[in-house]
């Protein structure tokens, strides 16, 4: 698999290791909340899991240590789409 | 149609003309008390545990593809229970008991094999991990065997003892551990269950559940509605596509597991080998074929197939240990998909819908929980109540901090 690198253009898929759905950026803040412990549950442990796209946080270990937002495909592997996790984090309002 | 010795000579004396099928093909009917989705090892299991030890016949299995054509006809058919924690371990030598008496029990040769299995030693701080593995092991009354490396060499002599990273400093054995045939496990609770009146439907996708005011009715089919009093999914590998039509989510991700097969040798390697320090596990398969395998990929996967440097890093840690194996053409390679959850280990549970229960999340040690898998699932259907041996295996762990963390990953599927 190759990964095209926003900034270093295509790498091989082994020089990154992964982390899991991309949707992790988003931790909860609400630890005070009445329902912080559904929170964070569901974010810690419980995930999506589909046949087919999926956005999912890669790390370049072995490369420039960034963090990417790969949109793949999971039952052909084929990549459509490559972010730095950086600018996917603050497109979505946070980071701020 | 019972099989035995006698019967085999008899056939083979007159032609062989007798066989008739193992089980029937029957048409699916509008209700049945138990349904259970997925045809492999696990549900074929709980159907024939269902009939045989809590007798319930008006049972069901439906399967999408064939008997045997999911994960229990891709692994690397070994069989264990050697592992450490308190949840895990009784429940491990539940099935390892169950295998040994497997073949009677169905009436089937399976090829239970109890070759024995080592995991190697490399540093010090490894044997003390497996020295209190092996107590654990001993404490659930299975077996373990601390081995020294002259011991090792005696059995395994070709084994490359000083390797300049990874010298081989021993091993802990657990001589009752070894392979089955995988296919044969499909094939003889399949056979067994349907001789109980179990109905096995084939080629019959579970498309929907029907769901009305947080109760499970039946599940909707490429053949039709079919009711069921309790429907029970076991799909490993699928599980997290499966339960998103019953609008569940699960602590699991799907990952894609690589095996390899290399051409026919001559007997060399008389039991299982695992080397942990490089992740490597081979088998000699009874037609000669050195089965093994390494890690997943690591990332989200559906396709069935791997990729190259997952194939590299296995070879890699099979030279490491077997030099020899450098001289063997590599027959075949494969990818299962399997669930890994996020604390590495299963879950036996009724889910918050009524009437709906899963199985699943058995990362890549599924096919050695066969048996005890379909226990205590059969269990759970068929009493409302865990298993004794699979209290543990709770979707509230996850909530509660219970976790059955067998590596101390933490919640990083592609790590366990």
């Amino acid at each position: 698999m190759i990964i095209n690198h926003p900034l270093l253009g295509p790498r091989d898929a082994a020089e990154f290791t992964y982390l899991g759905d991309a949707k992790m950026i988003h931790r909860p803040t609400a630890w005070e909340a009445e329902d912080a412990l559904a929170q964070f549950t569901e974010y810690g442990y419980l995930r999506d899991n589909p046949a087919g796209t999926h956005r999912e946080l890669w790390f370049h270990e072995q490369g420039d240590r960034s963090w990417l937002v790969v949109t793949r495909d999971t039952t052909t592997h084929e990549i459509s789409d490559v972010q730095l996790a950086r600018d996917v984090a603050r497109a979505e309002g946070r980071g701020k | 149609m019972t099989y035995s010795g006698f019967r085999v000579i008899k056939e083979a004396l007159t032609g062989h003309r007798g066989w008739g099928p193992a089980w029937r093909t029957p048409e699916p009917k509008s209700h049945y008390d138990y349904v259970i989705i997925g045809g492999g090892g696990h549900g074929l299991a709980t159907a024939h545990y269902l009939a045989s030890v809590y007798g319930q016949a008006r049972v069901a299995v439906l399967e999408k593809g064939w008997i045997g054509g999911g994960n229990v006809g891709r692994n690397t058919t070994i069989i264990r229970s050697n592992y450490l924690l308190d949840g895990n371990e009784p429940f491990y030598e539940m099935s390892l008991k169950l295998w040994e008496g497997l073949e009677q029990d169905l009436n089937y040769n399976a090829m239970v094999s109890q070759r024995g299995i080592l995991n190697l030693i490399h540093s010090d701080a490894q044997r003390d991990a497996f020295v209190r593995r092996g107590n654990a092991m001993m404490l659930n009354g299975a077996d373990a065997d601390l081995m020294s490396t002259e011991d090792i060499l005696k059995r395994y002599p070709f084994l490359n003892v000083n390797n300049a990273r990874f010298p081989i400093k021993g091993g802990l054995a657990q001589h009752r551990g070894g392979t089955v045939r995988h296919d044969a496990v499909a094939w003889g609770y399949a056979r067994a269950a349907d001789r109980r009146g179990v109905d096995i439907i084939q080629n019959c996708e579970v498309t929907g559940f029907r769901i009305e005011n947080g109760k499970c009715l039946g599940v909707e089919t490429s053949r039709g509605f079919v009711g069921a009093g309790k429907v029970a999914a076991c799909v490993a590998g699928s599980s997290g596509r499966l339960m998103a039509k019953a609008g569940m989510r699960l602590p699991i991700e799907s990952h894609v597991l690589q095996a390899f097969v290399t051409e026919g040798l001559k007997p060399v390697l008389p039991g299982v080998i695992t080397f942990g320090a490089g992740h490597f596990y081979c088998s000699q398969s009874d037609k000669g074929g050195l089965v093994f395998g390494g890690d997943i990929d690591g990332y989200n996967s559906y396709a069935q197939r791997g990729n190259l440097p997952v194939v590299e890093d296995v070879c890699e840690g099979g030279m490491a240990i077997f030099p020899m194996l450098g001289r063997v053409r590599l027959l075949r390679m494969w990818g299962g998909i399997m669930d890994m959850s996020m604390d590495g280990s299963p879950i036996i549970d009724q889910t918050h819908i009524e009437g709906l229960y899963f199985n699943g999340g058995w990362c890549y040690g599924g096919f050695k929980a066969t048996p005890a898998s379909g226990m205590a699932y059969a269990h759970l259907l068929a009493t409302g109540q865990p298993h004794e041996k699979a209290t543990a295996y709770r979707f509230d762990r996850f909530e509660t901090g219970r976790m059955i963390d067998e590596k101390g990953m933490g919640n990083q599927p592609n790590l366990h």
